[in-house]
């Protein structure tokens, strides 16, 4: 069954869209306890300006939705989500090969190397990586182990959200938090909480596909 | 909130409409949101482009002209400039001796250069050096850190690189110049208050009126302590201590010595402060050749100041003497 399509890539980038400009406030809050206060205003400004360029340019081709995100985002977001968001979408289009749950997954695992590479970050650095990189653990594992992709959707946003909250305790070592030192402790990672959204839209708009 | 402002969304567009309307020797490419000389590109001579988030004015578009920058990307409040911005600001600038990034060392700002830089590289023959700056001595420079600040050397280096650019030295000279003023100059910062992102509404952080905090940014985010208020001789030691112990200011031609304003400080308080710095600086042996006093490098509104310091020699008085003529730094000219 053809479950990633541009229809419902299309669809991920509505519900991340919608995500972020509801929890805007409250990403924008994240990120002045540890940050500069911009997170929320920014997301939202691009994931609005990614939506409406596939509303202009309809791309038909799955891997031509995922670049079309990427191009926008890298084009209006600036500081440093611009880029790594960009980078996330840009190389899981590269990496988009297939039209199944297994490709998602390989598409969303080379984004996810992707943001690695891009912000020379690893896991425990108190960033978007803490939660992206267990939802790419999580959902190789179910698929690997015969769920359908809705049901490894949910456990990877699970997954995110469960590394999401794992920030909070830690010491920040990149990025504008890692300034405080281990006055970032004891603040939830504003990237780790907007990834955990992109992947709570994947399990949203990809529910039922298969 | 209480801001000189129309709508939040709007505030980069029309400020830059405004400077445009302020300053017609200068060219504003307003889709871009980029600051031209008006003369730009110059012919044979090095290109100076920097930018960054928009809430330090006069930085960067303030030190657009002759001797200093030949282009400033401004990005959204405290948000870097995305890499299309960059990339024309490039373009605009290349006068056949290559293009200068002066960037300052923030997560956001060193990713969107270089993709900008990748950009470049893929789509012309301009050729592109960039300089990172990174003088706060607020952050330690460990792995465990995106590492040092860019602060108030970023101001002396546009000054300096931009000397050397208009007397017509090459790209590889002007990129050595920028990477000995990193390399001689660090800084260190204060606030009394906190800073209102328009965006946000709000102050960023909470500072009770008999606290201040000690070793911050420009973007409002919180500092390394929050200590008692003290008065302004306590401050400047606070401020210039950690700066000499970073990096030994003594012997030589003396230092160039800048006291910056962040926003929300009157010019009263900062000439106190300065007073205060050389007085510091004296008990340390350590001599001030020229001097920069005033809010050159601010964040929004913010009350605070910082001290940068830069080893001077006799090559760098030279260039800082030299002629500039852009709207917030000019003499000579």
């Amino acid at each position: 069954m053809t479950v990633v399509d541009a229809a419902g890539l299309t669809a991920w980038v509505h519900e991340f869209t919608r995500l972020v400009h509801e929890q805007r406030d409250a990403l924008t809050q994240l990120d002045a306890a540890i940050g500069d206060a911009d997170h929320g205003a920014n997301l939202d400004r691009g994931t609005a300006a990614a939506v409406a360029a596939l509303e202009a340019q309809a791309p038909e081709e799955p891997a031509a939705v995922l670049k079309t995100v990427a191009t926008t985002l890298i084009k209006t977001v600036g500081g440093a989500s611009g880029p790594l968001y960009g980078t996330f979408f840009l190389r899981a289009a590269g990496a988009l090969d297939g039209d199944d749950g297994a490709a998602f997954a390989t598409a969303v695992r080379a984004g996810y190397e992707g943001v690695v590479a891009r912000g020379k970050a690893e896991r425990g650095d108190k960033t978007m990586l803490d939660a992206l990189g267990p939802a790419c653990d999580a959902l190789d594992e179910a698929l690997g182990a015969g769920k359908p992709l809705d049901e490894a959707l949910r456990l990877a946003a699970d997954a995110a959200a469960q590394g999401r909250d794992a920030t909070v305790p830690m010491v920040a070592r990149k990025g504008r938090a890692s300034y405080l030192g281990e006055r970032s402790a004891g603040h939830q990672d504003p990237g780790a909480t907007s990834a955990t959204l992109l992947v709570e839209a994947a399990a949203t708009a990809l529910a039922g596909r298969g | 909130m209480k801001k000189l402002i129309n709508d939040p969304a709007d505030v980069v567009p029309e400020a830059l409409r405004g400077m445009a309307a302020a300053h017609p020797e200068l060219r504003v490419d307003h889709e871009n949101r980029v600051v031209f000389r008006g003369d730009a590109p110059v012919r044979g001579k090095v290109g100076l482009v920097s930018g960054g988030g928009s809430g330090h004015e006069p930085m960067h578009a303030g030190f657009v002209g002759t001797g200093m920058l030949d282009a400033a990307c401004a990005g959204e409040v405290f948000t870097s400039p995305v890499p299309d911005q960059v990339a024309a600001a490039t373009q605009g600038v290349d006068g056949g001796a290559g293009v200068l990034h002066i960037v300052k060392n923030y997560t956001g700002d060193v990713m969107n250069f270089e993709m900008a830089a990748e950009l470049a590289a893929a789509e012309s023959d301009t050729e592109v050096v960039a300089v990172v700056v990174d003088d706060d001595v607020a952050v330690q420079n460990s792995l465990y850190t995106a590492g040092r600040r860019g602060v108030g050397v970023t101001v002396l280096l546009e000054k300096l690189a931009g000397a050397a650019a208009e007397e017509g030295r090459p790209l590889a000279e002007v990129a050595e110049i920028a990477r000995r003023v990193n390399a001689t100059g660090r800084s260190m910062g204060m606030a009394l208050t906190s800073c209102t992102v328009p965006a946000a509404g709000r102050p960023t952080f909470d500072l009770p009126d008999d606290e201040m905090e000690i070793g911050i940014g420009i973007h409002g985010e919180p500092g390394r302590r929050r200590v008692p208020l003290a008065p302004a001789r306590e401050v400047a030691e606070m401020l210039v201590e950690p700066v000499l112990s970073d990096l030994d200011m003594t012997g030589g031609d003396g230092v160039i010595a800048f006291v910056n304003g962040m926003g929300g400080t009157p010019l009263l308080e900062l000439y106190l402060m300065y007073a205060e710095v050389v007085a510091v600086l004296e008990k340390a042996g350590v001599g001030v050749a020229r001097n920069l006093v005033g809010s050159y490098m601010t964040s929004l509104d913010m009350a605070g100041c910082s001290v940068t310091l830069l080893r001077a020699d006799d090559e760098l008085l030279r260039l800082w003497d030299a002629p500039v003529r852009t709207p917030a730094l000019r003499w000579g000219a």
